[in-house]
Protein backbone atom coordinates (compact mmCIF):
# COMPACT_ATOMS: atom_id res chain seq x y z
CA UNK A 1 0.00 0.00 0.00
CA UNK A 2 1.03 3.05 -1.00
CA UNK A 3 1.21 6.01 1.44
CA UNK A 4 0.67 9.51 1.22
CA UNK A 5 3.55 11.16 3.50
CA UNK A 6 3.98 14.83 2.62
CA UNK A 7 3.92 17.26 4.54
CA UNK A 8 1.10 20.01 4.33
CA UNK A 9 2.63 23.60 4.43
CA UNK A 10 1.44 26.52 6.57
CA UNK A 11 1.79 28.98 3.63
CA UNK A 12 0.33 26.78 1.14
CA UNK A 13 -3.39 26.55 3.29
CA UNK A 14 -5.63 29.52 3.60
CA UNK A 15 -8.45 29.69 5.40
CA UNK A 16 -11.49 27.39 4.04
CA UNK A 17 -9.21 25.04 2.33
CA UNK A 18 -10.63 21.99 2.92
CA UNK A 19 -9.46 18.58 3.74
CA UNK A 20 -10.02 15.56 2.32
CA UNK A 21 -13.50 14.09 3.75
CA UNK A 22 -13.81 10.52 5.05
CA UNK A 23 -16.56 8.25 5.84
CA UNK A 24 -15.93 5.62 8.90
CA UNK A 25 -18.16 2.56 8.76
CA UNK A 26 -18.89 1.23 12.55
CA UNK A 27 -20.78 -2.15 13.10
CA UNK A 28 -20.99 -3.96 16.34
CA UNK A 29 -17.68 -5.68 15.74
CA UNK A 30 -15.86 -2.24 15.80
CA UNK A 31 -17.10 -1.28 18.88
CA UNK A 32 -16.15 -4.47 20.60
CA UNK A 33 -12.81 -4.40 19.42
CA UNK A 34 -12.35 -0.72 20.52
CA UNK A 35 -13.79 -1.69 23.98
CA UNK A 36 -10.73 -4.27 24.51
CA UNK A 37 -8.34 -1.99 22.84
CA UNK A 38 -9.59 1.35 25.15
CA UNK A 39 -10.34 -0.64 28.47
CA UNK A 40 -13.60 1.32 27.95
CA UNK A 41 -16.39 -1.93 28.61
CA UNK A 42 -19.95 0.08 29.29
CA UNK A 43 -22.24 -2.20 28.25
CA UNK A 44 -24.22 0.65 26.42
CA UNK A 45 -21.23 0.05 23.71
CA UNK A 46 -21.92 -3.84 23.47
CA UNK A 47 -25.23 -4.65 24.90
CA UNK A 48 -28.42 -4.27 23.19
CA UNK A 49 -30.74 -4.80 26.43
CA UNK A 50 -28.50 -3.04 28.72
CA UNK A 51 -28.66 0.28 26.71
CA UNK A 52 -32.12 0.03 26.01
CA UNK A 53 -32.75 0.02 29.57
CA UNK A 54 -31.12 3.30 30.10
CA UNK A 55 -33.40 4.42 27.45
CA UNK A 56 -31.13 4.59 24.93
CA UNK A 57 -32.39 3.97 21.23
CA UNK A 58 -30.13 0.95 20.73
CA UNK A 59 -26.14 0.36 21.03
CA UNK A 60 -24.07 3.45 21.34
CA UNK A 61 -20.56 3.49 19.82
CA UNK A 62 -17.76 4.87 22.62
CA UNK A 63 -17.54 9.00 21.55
CA UNK A 64 -13.81 8.23 22.05
CA UNK A 65 -13.93 6.30 19.10
CA UNK A 66 -15.61 8.77 16.90
CA UNK A 67 -13.29 11.15 18.30
CA UNK A 68 -10.52 8.98 17.70
CA UNK A 69 -11.97 8.47 13.54
CA UNK A 70 -12.25 11.53 12.89
CA UNK A 71 -9.16 13.45 13.38
CA UNK A 72 -7.89 10.56 10.84
CA UNK A 73 -8.97 13.37 8.55
CA UNK A 74 -6.26 15.71 9.48
CA UNK A 75 -3.29 12.89 10.21
CA UNK A 76 -4.06 11.68 7.12
CA UNK A 77 -3.66 15.03 5.42
CA UNK A 78 -0.87 16.35 7.53
CA UNK A 79 1.25 13.16 7.44
CA UNK A 80 2.32 13.64 10.53
CA UNK A 81 0.16 12.73 13.91
CA UNK A 82 2.34 14.12 16.16
CA UNK A 83 1.51 17.78 14.13
CA UNK A 84 -1.82 17.71 16.30
CA UNK A 85 -0.71 19.94 19.22
CA UNK A 86 -4.58 20.25 19.95
CA UNK A 87 -7.54 18.71 19.89
CA UNK A 88 -11.10 18.91 21.32
CA UNK A 89 -14.76 17.94 20.84
CA UNK A 90 -18.28 18.28 22.46
CA UNK A 91 -20.34 14.63 22.24
CA UNK A 92 -23.63 16.29 21.03
CA UNK A 93 -25.23 13.00 20.02
CA UNK A 94 -25.10 9.19 19.79
CA UNK A 95 -23.61 7.74 17.19
CA UNK A 96 -26.34 4.35 17.17
CA UNK A 97 -25.27 1.10 15.73
CA UNK A 98 -27.57 -1.50 14.79
CA UNK A 99 -26.65 -5.22 14.96
CA UNK A 100 -27.32 -5.42 11.18
CA UNK A 101 -25.08 -5.88 8.15
CA UNK A 102 -24.91 -1.94 7.84
CA UNK A 103 -24.22 -1.12 11.47
CA UNK A 104 -23.32 2.98 11.41
CA UNK A 105 -21.84 5.15 8.95
CA UNK A 106 -19.31 8.35 10.57
CA UNK A 107 -19.21 11.50 7.92
CA UNK A 108 -16.14 13.50 8.53
CA UNK A 109 -15.14 16.74 6.83
CA UNK A 110 -12.90 19.78 7.90
CA UNK A 111 -11.22 22.76 6.86
CA UNK A 112 -8.99 25.34 7.69
CA UNK A 113 -10.84 27.96 10.30
CA UNK A 114 -8.11 30.28 11.30
CA UNK A 115 -4.22 30.59 10.54
CA UNK A 116 -2.86 31.08 13.81
CA UNK A 117 0.41 31.98 14.35
CA UNK A 118 2.84 32.45 11.75
CA UNK A 119 5.59 31.87 13.92
CA UNK A 120 5.01 28.69 14.96
CA UNK A 121 2.80 27.66 11.57
CA UNK A 122 -0.37 26.63 13.61
CA UNK A 123 -3.79 26.48 12.03
CA UNK A 124 -6.91 25.67 13.58
CA UNK A 125 -8.58 23.05 11.36
CA UNK A 126 -13.03 23.11 12.18
CA UNK A 127 -14.34 19.37 11.94
CA UNK A 128 -17.98 18.14 11.07
CA UNK A 129 -19.08 15.00 12.01
CA UNK A 130 -22.37 13.43 11.18
CA UNK A 131 -24.21 9.82 11.51
CA UNK A 132 -27.26 9.41 9.95
CA UNK A 133 -27.87 12.99 8.81
CA UNK A 134 -27.13 14.38 12.46
CA UNK A 135 -24.24 16.00 13.77
CA UNK A 136 -22.70 13.94 16.16
CA UNK A 137 -19.15 15.83 17.21
CA UNK A 138 -19.91 19.99 18.61
CA UNK A 139 -17.20 22.21 18.32
CA UNK A 140 -14.73 19.57 17.05
CA UNK A 141 -11.61 21.87 16.32
CA UNK A 142 -7.42 20.67 16.13
CA UNK A 143 -4.75 22.97 16.25
CA UNK A 144 -2.10 21.40 13.46
CA UNK A 145 1.68 22.42 13.48
CA UNK A 146 2.50 22.87 10.01
CA UNK A 147 5.64 22.38 7.79
CA UNK B 1 -28.55 15.97 44.90
CA UNK B 2 -25.71 19.11 43.89
CA UNK B 3 -22.31 18.16 44.11
CA UNK B 4 -19.77 19.62 46.43
CA UNK B 5 -18.63 23.26 45.53
CA UNK B 6 -15.85 22.59 47.89
CA UNK B 7 -14.63 20.19 45.97
CA UNK B 8 -13.38 22.57 43.39
CA UNK B 9 -9.97 22.98 43.06
CA UNK B 10 -9.04 19.94 44.24
CA UNK B 11 -6.23 17.47 43.22
CA UNK B 12 -5.61 13.65 43.79
CA UNK B 13 -2.32 11.87 44.23
CA UNK B 14 -0.26 10.89 40.90
CA UNK B 15 -1.21 7.45 39.66
CA UNK B 16 1.84 4.78 39.10
CA UNK B 17 3.61 5.08 35.99
CA UNK B 18 1.38 4.02 33.22
CA UNK B 19 4.31 2.34 30.80
CA UNK B 20 3.29 2.82 26.77
CA UNK B 21 4.13 -0.37 24.68
CA UNK B 22 4.33 -0.48 21.11
CA UNK B 23 2.23 -3.29 20.31
CA UNK B 24 -0.72 -1.61 23.08
CA UNK B 25 -0.54 1.57 20.23
CA UNK B 26 -1.11 -1.30 17.81
CA UNK B 27 -3.90 -2.51 19.48
CA UNK B 28 -5.34 0.72 19.36
CA UNK B 29 -4.36 1.99 16.14
CA UNK B 30 -5.82 -1.07 14.59
CA UNK B 31 -8.89 -0.67 16.54
CA UNK B 32 -9.65 2.81 15.34
CA UNK B 33 -8.81 1.55 11.80
CA UNK B 34 -5.76 3.63 11.14
CA UNK B 35 -2.73 2.53 9.80
CA UNK B 36 -0.55 5.54 9.92
CA UNK B 37 3.00 3.43 9.89
CA UNK B 38 4.18 6.44 12.74
CA UNK B 39 2.09 4.25 14.98
CA UNK B 40 3.57 0.52 14.40
CA UNK B 41 6.76 1.53 12.27
CA UNK B 42 10.00 2.70 14.21
CA UNK B 43 11.09 3.39 11.24
CA UNK B 44 8.67 5.28 9.81
CA UNK B 45 8.25 7.75 12.86
CA UNK B 46 12.21 8.25 13.14
CA UNK B 47 11.80 9.44 10.00
CA UNK B 48 9.24 12.22 10.54
CA UNK B 49 11.50 13.00 13.94
CA UNK B 50 10.00 10.87 16.65
CA UNK B 51 12.69 8.88 18.45
CA UNK B 52 9.85 5.57 18.76
CA UNK B 53 6.19 5.04 17.75
CA UNK B 54 3.77 7.36 18.63
CA UNK B 55 0.26 7.46 19.66
CA UNK B 56 -2.30 8.46 18.50
CA UNK B 57 -3.78 11.96 19.42
CA UNK B 58 -7.15 10.51 21.42
CA UNK B 59 -4.82 7.68 23.13
CA UNK B 60 -4.16 9.02 26.69
CA UNK B 61 -7.75 8.81 27.55
CA UNK B 62 -7.60 5.48 28.03
CA UNK B 63 -4.79 6.90 31.17
CA UNK B 64 -6.41 10.00 32.45
CA UNK B 65 -9.87 8.48 32.31
CA UNK B 66 -8.43 5.10 34.60
CA UNK B 67 -7.06 8.26 36.79
CA UNK B 68 -10.03 10.19 36.95
CA UNK B 69 -11.91 7.15 38.53
CA UNK B 70 -9.99 8.55 41.73
CA UNK B 71 -12.40 11.89 41.09
CA UNK B 72 -15.55 9.83 40.18
CA UNK B 73 -15.61 7.19 42.49
CA UNK B 74 -14.07 9.38 45.11
CA UNK B 75 -17.17 8.20 48.22
CA UNK B 76 -16.83 11.82 49.47
CA UNK B 77 -17.60 13.67 46.04
CA UNK B 78 -20.84 11.26 45.90
CA UNK B 79 -20.96 11.01 41.98
CA UNK B 80 -23.48 8.78 40.34
CA UNK B 81 -21.53 7.75 37.74
CA UNK B 82 -24.54 5.47 36.36
CA UNK B 83 -26.38 8.44 35.40
CA UNK B 84 -22.53 9.95 34.17
CA UNK B 85 -22.21 11.21 30.28
CA UNK B 86 -19.30 12.21 28.61
CA UNK B 87 -19.82 15.53 27.84
CA UNK B 88 -16.88 17.08 26.48
CA UNK B 89 -12.86 15.95 25.59
CA UNK B 90 -10.04 18.20 24.94
CA UNK B 91 -6.25 17.42 24.49
CA UNK B 92 -3.20 19.48 24.58
CA UNK B 93 -0.33 17.89 23.57
CA UNK B 94 2.84 19.13 24.54
CA UNK B 95 4.68 16.17 22.17
CA UNK B 96 3.11 13.12 21.17
CA UNK B 97 2.67 10.13 23.56
CA UNK B 98 5.23 7.71 22.62
CA UNK B 99 6.59 4.00 23.15
CA UNK B 100 8.68 3.50 26.44
CA UNK B 101 6.99 6.54 27.75
CA UNK B 102 6.01 5.98 32.11
CA UNK B 103 3.36 8.27 32.48
CA UNK B 104 1.95 9.38 35.73
CA UNK B 105 -1.28 11.38 35.99
CA UNK B 106 -2.33 13.72 38.42
CA UNK B 107 -6.17 14.41 38.18
CA UNK B 108 -7.74 18.12 39.03
CA UNK B 109 -11.48 19.30 39.58
CA UNK B 110 -11.25 22.66 38.15
CA UNK B 111 -15.74 22.95 38.27
CA UNK B 112 -18.37 21.91 39.35
CA UNK B 113 -21.74 23.24 38.06
CA UNK B 114 -25.39 22.73 38.19
CA UNK B 115 -27.04 22.74 35.15
CA UNK B 116 -31.27 22.53 34.80
CA UNK B 117 -30.45 20.05 37.66
CA UNK B 118 -27.65 18.29 36.11
CA UNK B 119 -24.08 18.30 37.24
CA UNK B 120 -21.57 19.02 35.30
CA UNK B 121 -17.82 18.18 36.58
CA UNK B 122 -14.65 19.22 34.90
CA UNK B 123 -11.35 17.15 35.31
CA UNK B 124 -8.07 17.85 34.13
CA UNK B 125 -5.81 15.28 34.05
CA UNK B 126 -1.91 16.48 33.79
CA UNK B 127 0.13 13.99 32.46
CA UNK B 128 3.91 13.80 32.84
CA UNK B 129 6.45 11.18 32.02
CA UNK B 130 9.43 9.32 33.95
CA UNK B 131 11.57 13.06 33.48
CA UNK B 132 8.73 15.20 35.01
CA UNK B 133 8.31 16.51 31.19
CA UNK B 134 4.62 17.41 30.63
CA UNK B 135 3.60 15.23 27.67
CA UNK B 136 -0.54 16.04 27.32
CA UNK B 137 -3.81 17.49 29.66
CA UNK B 138 -7.34 15.60 29.31
CA UNK B 139 -9.70 18.32 29.85
CA UNK B 140 -12.80 15.89 30.50
CA UNK B 141 -15.91 16.99 31.00
CA UNK B 142 -18.64 14.80 32.84
CA UNK B 143 -22.40 15.57 33.25
CA UNK B 144 -24.17 13.62 35.58
CA UNK B 145 -27.78 13.54 34.34
CA UNK B 146 -30.75 14.86 36.73
CA UNK B 147 -32.80 12.43 38.44
CA UNK B 148 -35.89 11.94 36.90
CA UNK B 149 -38.89 13.17 38.52
CA UNK B 150 -36.33 14.93 41.27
Amino acid sequence: MIRMTAKISYDEVEVGTELPAQTFPVSRATLVRYAGASGDFNPIHWNERFAKEVGLPDVIAHGMFTMAAAIRVVTDWVGDPGAVAEYGVRFTKPVVVPDDDKGAVIEVSAKVAVKLDDEARTVRVDLVATAAGQKVLGLSRAVVRLA
Amino acid sequence: MALDQSFVGRSYPPTAPYEVGREKIREFAEAVGDLNPAYTDPDAARALGHPDVIAPPTFAFSITFKAAGLVVQDPELGLDYSRVVHGDQRFVHSRPVRAGDRLTVVSHIDSIKSLAGNDVLSVRGEVHDENGEHVVTAYTMLVARAQEGV
